[in-house]
């Protein structure tokens, strides 16, 4: 167990380094610089050329690169071009919590619905549960979030005066946001967990629990829904992904104070630091959630948790 | 060993049919069996004859919506259990009623232990502590022959062999103490050497335990192992019934003697072969008379039209065939050669 989790982790390096790579070249391929426009006003050109000494845009790429490499490894990106008075760290510890929140409450929200959805479709195999859940599923997955979220403040907000239209202060300011979030990958998990269940409560497992006199509540909660997760587990990592990055959306809409806001305007505005901050951040991140998935797949199957360790 | 103290499980003119896309297929039409304490009936038949959904009705497990008990009774322990409700269903089903089924690389659950498998229905049934489950389990695992109890009872099913397994589902069946335990072709998915040492496993459980057994099989040497009394079935009926000697030496049936006559002889060459020509009749549209006419060499005219009445030979020997009608002495007297 000891050496997967060893062996995982020389391999999250070389993806976060594949990845920041990859950030590196296409930052530097987006034609422009950081000075171009600062904050509205426009620069000498004996001031442009001290602030890219100072913030070493001067140097040829291979040494640009080396200097980017380092700050990554020891998470120091020095301030943020545009907002000198923060450093990127600042920025993210600001941001990401806000991000962090909404973006697990809708992950959270989504599976709980999802799988009980899913699960009480199944149960109800071609019956009106079925049929409404499915409906529900199908207008989830086909609606984009930034359309639901504008629906949900026109009516909720606007409308019935019933919740605020944005900001991030309570309970209630979260309602919203979480909804239009959560909706997309809820409808993705109660489709997977339907069909699973379906085929899960056909087994002979099943039918042995049943001959054990078990009532149909523990039967499903430990005998079928541990087996129908499975899909589930392979597809939250990448559910988990679009969570994460459709939070700057649904931030934008919502006046969410999180990371979006950041994420966006440094591409927008060529802030090299706080792209390569935001972007390793959210990387490392999500490959750590995938890790978890990894390891939530040995829990659930036990037979894979074997082989994984017979391999290594 | 027998103890007669009534019967256990008496099954009378049982119907089963199911709903499919091409209509509804009578399963069972009419079976009538009854088993007493300590006793072992074999149900003996081909693929499709109705011996599984039979058990699967005793045990109330016929898959719903599709399938149905559409008419008779199933009476266990005085209980006319066809008429109980799910929930007074589930506390007979795993206590006092278990069931084997055939293939136990499937038949348990892959993501949970053992342990867990073994002690959830004794938990449910009985309300005993985990402690006390946790022991009563390995005692079940000592007594299906399993070394090790206690390290077995954390690991998974995929950590066994098949046979493994199948003792592992046999201890799971006995861990309430049942009455009655139903074996769907138990060792039909085993190879031989280790369908002889679980028959072996039955025949010590019964000595020790008096339970009753419903042996469903298509192996009659399985049936000559472990069977008290069989039931031929064919079709969907119980066509013969007796004890092992009137099945195995008298068989009055046509369908029992050919079923016999069909055992592989290894002394004998084998260009032998004797199988039954013909195949089993359409249950989508049951045969107007008897079922098994088509393939009978002895087949009457009458038998195309009548289905013929159960017949007693003696008082433990019934069969369904019309050569044992008092008019069909004449052509008996040739048949008889069996």
């Amino acid at each position: 167990m000891l050496r997967f989790v060893l062996n995982r982790f020389l391999a999250m390096i070389l993806t976060l380094w594949v990845i920041a790579t990859l950030t590196f070249l296409l930052m530097h391929a987006i034609p422009g610089s950081p000075f171009n426009n600062l904050n509205g006003k426009v620069l000498s050109d004996a001031a442009v050329k001290n602030l890219e000494a100072h913030y070493h845009i001067d140097q040829p790429l291979p040494v640009q690169y080396l200097i980017y490499l380092k700050s990554i490894a020891t998470f120091t990106y020095g301030p943020s071009i545009k907002q000198p008075a923060q450093t990127v760290n600042d920025l993210l510890g600001r941001g990401f919590p806000v991000s962090f929140e909404l973006g697990m409450w809708a992950l959270v929200v989504a599976v709980l619905t999802g799988v009980v959805l899913g699960i009480f479709a199944a149960l109800k195999h071609n019956g009106l549960i079925d049929y409404l859940a499915m409906t529900l599923a199908v207008l989830g997955i086909s609606i984009p979030n930034f359309v639901l979220a504008t629906l949900l403040i026109q009516e909720f907000a606007v409308n019935l005066h019933l919740l605020p239209a944005g900001t991030w202060q309570g309970l209630a300011y979260m309602i919203m946001p979480i909804i239009a979030l959560a909706t997309g990958p809820m409808a993705i998990i109660a489709r997977l967990i339907r069909s699973s269940m379906l085929e899960v409560l056909t087994q002979d497992y099943i039918r042995t629990a049943q001959a054990k006199g078990l009532p149909p509540f523990i039967i499903v909660m430990k005998h079928a829904l541990k087996n129908a997760l499975l899909p589930v587990v392979t597809v939250l990592g990448t559910l988990a992904a679009s969570i994460l990055t459709g939070t700057f959306v649904i931030e934008k809409i919502f006046a969410i104070p999180g990371m979006g806001k950041y994420f966006v305007d440094s591409i927008n505005s060529r802030d090299y630091p706080v792209i390569m901050g935001t972007t390793m951040f959210y990387s490392a991140l999500l490959i750590f959630m995938l890790f978890l998935v990894d390891l939530a797949y040995g829990w659930l199957d036990p037979r894979i948790k074997q082989s994984k360790e017979g391999s290594k | 060993m027998k103890k007669s103290s009534g019967k256990l499980l008496e099954v009378k003119n049982l119907h089963v049919s199911f709903q499919t896309h091409g209509g509804e297929v009578h399963a069972v039409r009419g079976v009538d069996f009854d088993i007493e304490q300590g006793e072992t009936l074999a149900i003996v038949g081909e693929s499709g004859c109705g011996k599984s959904v039979t058990s699967l009705a005793v045990m109330g497990l016929i898959p719903k919506p599709h399938g149905k008990i559409v008419a008779g009774s199933i009476q266990f322990k005085g209980t006319e259990i066809t008429a109980l409700s799910a929930k007074r269903m589930r506390r007979i089903q795993g206590s006092d009623l278990s069931m084997i089924f055939q293939d136990p690389m499937t038949a348990l659950n892959p993501t949970l232990t053992i342990g867990s498998q073994l002690t959830e229905g004794i938990i449910y049934q009985k309300k005993l502590s985990r402690q006390a489950a946790h022991q009563k389990a390995i005692e079940m695992l000592q007594l299906v022959g399993l070394s090790n109890a206690e390290q077995r009872m954390k690991q998974y099913p995929h950590q066994f062999s098949g046979g493994m397994r199948q003792r592992i589902v046999i201890a799971m069946a006995l861990i309430c103490k049942p009455s009655l335990i139903i074996a769907d072709e138990p060792t039909t998915a085993l190879d031989v050497t280790i369908q002889a040492q679980i028959l072996e496993l039955f025949d010590q459980i019964q000595e020790e335990t008096n339970v009753s057994m419903i042996m469903i099989t298509h192996d009659l040497g399985v049936v000559a192992k472990t069977a008290d009394r069989v039931a031929v079935m064919y079709a969907g009926k119980i066509v013969e019934m007796g004890n092992k000697r009137d099945i195995f030496y008298h068989a009055k049936h046509p369908y029992t003697q050919a079923l016999l006559n069909a055992i592989v002889r290894l002394d004998l060459p084998s260009d032998t072969l004797k199988p039954i020509e013909g195949a089993p009749p359409d249950l989508f549209a049951p045969p107007q008379g008897c079922s098994f006419c088509d393939r009978c060499p002895f087949a009457m005219e009458v038998c195309r039209h009548v289905q013929p009445p159960t017949t007693a030979v003696d008082d433990h020997h019934t069969a369904d065939c019309w050569l044992l009608d008092k008019r069909a002495d004449a052509i008996r007297q040739k048949v008889e050669i069996y």
